[in-house]
Formats: C-alpha cells, structure tokens, sequence
C-alpha cells in the first residue's frame, strides 16, 4: 500500500489547481449554478482536449489514459476543492465505470472512446423516487421487446441527466427483487417515452433530474440478470470517487476559514489569537487530514482492485462527509454573520458539503454498510 | 584508513560479534566486553565508547546484533535520557563516572521534572537548590517520576534564582537519589496501578560539581532531555521483547526489562482496546443492535483513519521530507480513538461497566479501559497543548499573550502546592 503520493503526481495536482483556480473561480461557479446546463463548455472542452482529464482512469484499451483511481481521486480532490461545476462525475466516474464493469468487451470498445474524449456526455440513472442507494430499492422494470427491451418506471437524483447524451440505467426483470434479477442497458438521451425534469437543488453546483420512462427501448448492457455484482462494485468505485471530492472541498473550507481568522479583527486583536479560534481550527485540520488518510487509502485500495474495497470505500464516505460537513459548519461560525450572507462564499462549499453527504447513501447508511463488511 | 561504508560496517561488526557474543557471559559481563569493543553505541564518540558513526550506520551494527541473538547495551527508561544529556552537557568527570553504568544497566535513573504546581508548563518549577557552604541544599517536590524507587541518580530541574525572569532562574543538576533527603513514594493513579513517583526533597544535597552546565542554563539542558524523549518512547517499544532463551544472560536480561515494563501493564488499556469492540460486541449481542452498530462504525472509522494517518505521516518522513502536519496530529487523534472507545465499551458492556476485577467484563480488562482512557489525553501534554502546538506551529495562528516570561520569576502568580 503507497502511502505518499509520486513526484509526477504531485506534480499533475499542482497542474490541475492552477487550470481550476483560473477557470473555476467562485464568480464562475456563481455564473454556472444560476444557468440550467450548469456547465461552461468552452472550459468543459479544455478539460477534455487540453487536460485529458475524462480519459484519466478509463484504460488505454478504450481510448483513455490508462491511469487508476489514485490519479481520478487527485482530479476529483481538485475539482471538489474548486467547486468546478461540470458533468465529469456523471460522465467519467458513474457511467464510465458501470460501463467498465458491466459492459462486454465489444460495447466497451464502443461506448468508452467518446467518454474518454468527452464528446459524449454520459451518466448513470440508478436511484429512484425511494431514494435508497442499495439494489433493494430498484423498481423499474426491463420488459423483453424484440432484440432489445424497454424501461418503465422513473429514476431520480440522475446527476446531469437532464444533459446527458448517453444514459446509463439499471433496471430489472419484473417479479424479481434484491440482488437477482438486476440488468444494465443503455438509453439514448432521445429516445421516445423519455421525460427528463431538472429537480430543483439546495445545492445548484450540482444538477440533479428526475426521469420518467414509459415503454423507452433500450439496450441491454452487459449480461441479462447480471448486473448486482458489476452495481455494487460501480458504487464502491463512486464513493470512492466521491471521498476525494469531499476532501478536496473540505480542505478549501478549512483555509478559508483560517485565512478570514487571520484577517478578521475585534476586541483589537485578530480573532485567530484567541485560544477559542486556535482549538477549532486545530480540530479541523485533524478532521480533515483523517478524511483525507481515509479517502487516499480508499483510492490506492480501488486502484489496486483490492478484496476489502466493500470495507474501505463506504469507510472513507461516511469519514470525509462527516469532515466535509463539520467544516463546513465551522467555517460558517467563524465567519460570524458574514458567514451566513448569500455574498460570502462559503455557503456555496456548505450547500455542496450537505448535497455530497446523502449522495449514494448518508454516513449512517454508509457505515451499516461497513459493519456487514468488517472482517469476522 | 579504507573508506566507511554499509558494507565494510556490516563485515566489521558481524567480524566481531562471532568472535565474541557468549550468551553465557553474565549480562553485565557480556555489556562491558560489547561497551570496550565500540559496538555497544556505535553512534556515540570514539572517545566514549563509540564510533562516531551516522545514525543509518548505527542501525546496521543494530541489525547485526539483532542477527545473531546478541543482548545490547541497557537502553530502557529514563537512563537513555540521562546518557543523552551527560554526552551533550556533562563534564569528563560526568562521563567517566556515569555513562559505563548506564550502558551495563547497573545503574537506573529517573528525571524529577515535573511538579504538582507544574505540569504543562514545566519552566514555572519551583523546587529550589540554595547554594549553603559549599553544597545545593534541594527542597521541593517533584512528581510524575518513573522509576525512582529503584534510582540510583536523578536529572534534576531546580530554581536557582528568582530575581530573574522565569526560563533563566533554572538549573540542571544530577542528583544522587540514595540519601536521607529524598523521600520516594508511589503515586496512586485513579485505575489503582501505581506507575509513577512523587519525590520529596528535604534538605537534599548535591556537590557542586554535578551541577550541570552553566549555573541558570538548566532550561537548555532540560530542552536536549525532552528532545530525546520521544525517541526514547520509542526504543521502550522496540527493545521491551524479552527473549525466553535458557542462557545466562537472556535470563538476566528478561528480568531488567520485567522490572522496567511491570509498571506499564495497563498501558495497551489507556489507548481504549479497540482491537476487543467487534469481539466483545458479538459476545454480548451487541453487533445486532443497529444504534450499537452505528457506533462501533463510528469508532472504526476514527481508528482506521488515525492508523491510516499515521502511516502517511512516516511514509512522508521516509521520503526525507519535512514533518507534515500528520505527525503532530497523530497525538490528538489517539485521544479521539480512546475517549469514543470507552464510551462504545461502555455501551456495549450495560450494566456489567459497573464491574471490575474477575467480576467485571474480560476479568476486569474492560474497567481497566474505562478508568485508563483518561491518561492518554494528559500524559505527554495534554490535548490542550497539542492543538495550541498544531495552530501555532502548523496553521502560523498567534501566540498566546504571555505575562509570565518578562519580570522576575519571584513576581509571577503560581501555585502554592509543594
């Protein structure tokens, strides 16, 4: 298990934080989440043709980059720590990695090249009105019709599925429950019976829609009835992903608070010299680093497809949105009333802090999940 | 002279050491031959012992030791301290009398810093040495003291002078704790084990040549003992494995490090025991409990994280880089672990938390954590501390206002116990 990061990767994270603290300032994100699209696809097209960046943890085989989840949990850190409002996780982490996972080779060699070069915008549908993250909670049924099938039922919480060309679904065969009975397809963002609705968002850096389905002809992605184990391996992969962008945003909050700590003066002193001030700060920076410890070694542990990964990766979620969240909080009582107004910055990592923590499954949910894979 | 490299050191030291280790010497016998040879403390002066070798050098003289079953010099407690603080500030009169003793293990010491009117800040000491005819005459009480009643010597911190401002008015003496003036008595922890001293000086009296460095200096000394306390935390771990070899010397040798190691038995208790919370969790029915189990993932997450945090703080010095700020967060996050581990211990025990002994849940191992856990956010500075040393050292955040540090020592409001 590596526990520093390379030369070459330190020297890509600083890279990257340069390109976002140019293109991704909170002016930007406040431009971005005012507007539908919720993205810049001038900035989205450098990300993809200058950076590379949605070919990063998508093999070489299928037109990526060939690197793993240590190099995505730097993109993702960054971008999280930048707010970058665009579709990279929609695309490159969910719908990337289902395809990876479930896809078979020749669909593989298909769907991931424009992916990887960012020309499709993809995403994977798998949540519902219930709201649960588990197999258990899927109810769209796939109904055989011809050589392909079609989806009834609604999905919801879609992240940018209101954009997405290409449309990742799991759904399953009627009459069936749990884990059996499980299959991936694929949709066309066009295609007939599809009703997509933008849901309107606490947090508006993040695009969620909801998706009704009748009789939508869709195309089967993988292996009929297969899809739980290639499902639960794409949410590990997710949370993961998910653990490193909520770090990323931690650690901004937490300069940011100590940067307005040092600035900020009464009683004729800066507040940062009081002892008050001091120990939160403190307790912050141990938040946050052992998020970060967590979400490093969940990486490094994806990267190397280890078998504690249903362990570790829930592990790391619950700990970084528990981090991410607490910072966001103390950020907002360290910067007293001005912390609380719409101009101050700092709601916008909140809301983005609150959305992370119930995206694929609060923390509680998170560590049921951890106990049932502890070692015995 | 051929040039000194890993190899030619491994050759010599390994040369050496089949011709000379006899596990039936005695242990003091086999440490004199070893001290004699300059394989004992390869890292120390050529002219005390040593070889002057780098520290990587001196671990691979300690590999060789450690290859061929070889005993080393004594290096458990407060006496690698003293070693340290004699090689840095004593005289040759100091080296010669003290530091062969210390490497046999004939000789135990302790350190009489801490006082019971100061613990945190250790420079408000107010044990004083009056220089009377022509001895330090020692009153004072010092507590917090490991091993005293076995000592020979002690490292003593004593006012001298208190007509200027605090950090100047202290000395650093050696003390010989084998007289009628120092009274040593254990010190009764609230878990009953008693692990440490307080030590009463009553008129004491120390020559004025064990004075060590200058008079109003003893600051500094004290600073070089309390850098090399960490590393001594950690040799305690790493040289605390008794061998149970039948030969003379292991058998001598278990026996020091037994009677070094046996106030520490609780030690493993005071960091919370989580290695027992799944276990103890399935016996009791507890891990069926969601609400239980939600705080056993709790308490999971927090010591995976620390463990993980840990480790990329020592990969990151590995690496030669400058200690990050992991490092010093390591401190806090163990208090975290054993604080949350006792309450999840607590609930998961119910009722029998009220038991201790062969009555009490694991014989009385669970009771112990409970009434231990509180240690570890005090002992070796308290979290308090910890996060006024991680603001100001790591996050550049102000200095306290000190009102202590400027004016005569004699001026500043202090306690009045001792």
């Amino acid at each position: 298990m590596q526990f520093t990061f390379t030369e070459e990767q330190e020297e890509f994270r600083r890279y990257l934080r340069r390109f976002l603290d140019d293109k991704s300032t909170p002016a930007d994100v406040r431009r971005l989440m005012a507007t539908d699209d919720g993205y810049d696809r001038d900035v989205w097209r450098q990300l993809c043709n200058d950076l590379g960046l949605p070919a990063v943890g998508i093999p070489e085989t299928y037109g990526g980059q060939g690197f793993g989840f240590v190099e995505l949990g730097i993109v993702l850190e960054e971008m999280g720590r930048a707010l970058l409002c665009a579709p990279f996780f929609a695309s490159a982490v969910l719908a990337a990695n289902a395809i990876l996972n479930a896809g078979s080779e020749e669909q593989k060699r298909e769907l991931l090249p424009e992916i990887a070069s960012g020309e499709t915008i993809a995403t994977l549908a798998f949540a519902e009105d219930n709201g649960r993250w588990d197999s258990g909670g899927i109810e769209m049924t796939a109904t055989k019709s011809g050589d392909g099938y079609v989806l009834d039922g609604a999905k919801s919480f879609v992240l940018d599925g209101h954009i997405a060309g290409l449309i990742v679904v799991v759904a399953r065969k009627a009459g069936t429950s749990g884990d059996t009975g499980l299959s991936f397809f694929t949709v066309a963002a066009d295609a007939s019976g599809l009703d997509k609705r933008l849901l309107k968002t606490v947090d508006e850096t993040r695009k969620v829609a909801r998706l009704q389905f009748s009789s939508v002809p869709a195309t089967l992605l993988g292996t009929d009835g297969e899809g739980a184990a290639p499902l639960s391996r794409t949410l590990d992969q997710a949370a993961v992903c998910l653990a490193s962008e909520m770090v990323g945003g931690a650690e901004q909050l937490r300069e940011s608070a100590l940067e307005y700590a040092h600035m900020r003066m009464q009683f004729g002193r800066s507040i940062a010299s009081f002892q008050a001030i001091k120990h939160k700060s403190a307790e912050m920076l141990l938040e946050v680093e052992l998020a970060k410890s967590a979400a490093y070694y969940a990486a490094q542990a994806a990267a190397d497809g280890a078998n504690d990964l249903p362990m570790v990766a829930p592990l790391a979620k619950a700990c970084a949105a528990d981090a991410y969240m607490q910072a966001a909080v103390q950020t907002v009582q360290i910067h007293g009333g001005v912390g609380f107004t719409w101009d101050n910055d700092t709601h916008l990592w909140f809301k983005r802090a609150k959305s992370s923590e119930v995206f694929l499954g609060t923390p509680a949910y998170h560590r049921e999940r951890l106990m049932q894979h502890w070692p015995a | 002279m051929s040039e000194v490299t890993e190899d030619s050191i491994r050759q010599e030291s390994r040369a050496w050491l089949e011709a000379n280790w006899d596990p039936n010497l005695s242990l003091v016998e086999w440490r004199n031959r070893l001290i004699d040879s300059g394989w004992g403390v390869p890292t120390w002066p050529v002219d005390w012992y040593g070889k002057a070798l780098s520290d990587p050098l001196g671990r691979v003289v300690a590999v060789e030791l450690e290859r061929i079953g070889a005993v080393g010099v004594a290096k458990t407690g407060i006496r690698s301290l003293a070693a340290a603080t004699i090689l840095v500030h004593g005289t040759d009169m100091h080296k010669e009398k003290f530091l062969r003793r210390i490497l046999t293990g004939e000789d135990t010491w302790c350190q009489l810093f801490s006082e019971p009117g100061c613990g945190s800040d250790l420079a408000g000491a107010t044990t004083r040495a009056d220089f009377k005819g022509n001895k330090w005459i020692i009153n004072g009480q010092k507590v917090w003291t490991t091993s005293a009643h076995h000592a020979q010597y002690g490292l003593l911190l004593a006012r001298t002078d208190w007509d200027v401002p605090k950090h100047q008015g202290l000395s650093f003496f050696i003390i010989d704790i084998e007289q009628p003036g120092v009274e040593v008595q254990p010190l009764r922890q609230m878990n009953s084990h008693a692990s440490f001293n307080q030590v009463f000086l009553t008129d004491a009296e120390i020559a004025p040549e064990y004075l060590l460095n200058e008079l109003g200096n003893g600051w500094a000394v004290a600073t070089t003992t309390l850098m090399h306390e960490r590393r001594g935390a950690d040799s305690l771990r790493r040289y605390a494995q008794a061998s149970d070899r039948p030969e003379r010397v292991y058998v001598e040798e278990a026996a020091e490090i037994g009677v070094q190691l046996e106030p520490y038995k609780w030690y493993p208790q005071r960091g919370g025991r989580v290695d027992l919370v799944v276990e103890r969790a399935k016996a009791t029915g507890a891990f069926d409990d969601p609400a239980m189990r939600q705080e056993i993932a709790k308490l999971l997450t927090l010591s995976k994280a620390a463990e993980w945090t840990d480790r990329r703080a020592r990969a990151l010095q590995d690496k030669g880089g400058p200690q990050g700020p992991e490092g010093s967060l390591g401190k806090l996050a163990a208090s975290n672990v054993a604080r949350m581990a006792a309450q999840v211990h607590t609930a998961i025990a119910g009722s029998d938390a009220m038991l201790t002994g062969e009555d009490g849940a694991l014989d009385g191992v669970i009771a112990e954590v409970l009434v231990s856990v509180p240690a570890i956010s005090i002992a070796g500075g308290t979290d308090e501390i910890q996060k006024n040393i991680i603001s100001e050292r790591v996050l550049k955040m102000p200095k306290e206002a000190r009102t202590d540090t400027k004016g005569p020592f004699r001026d500043v409001p202090r306690n009045t116990v001792g």
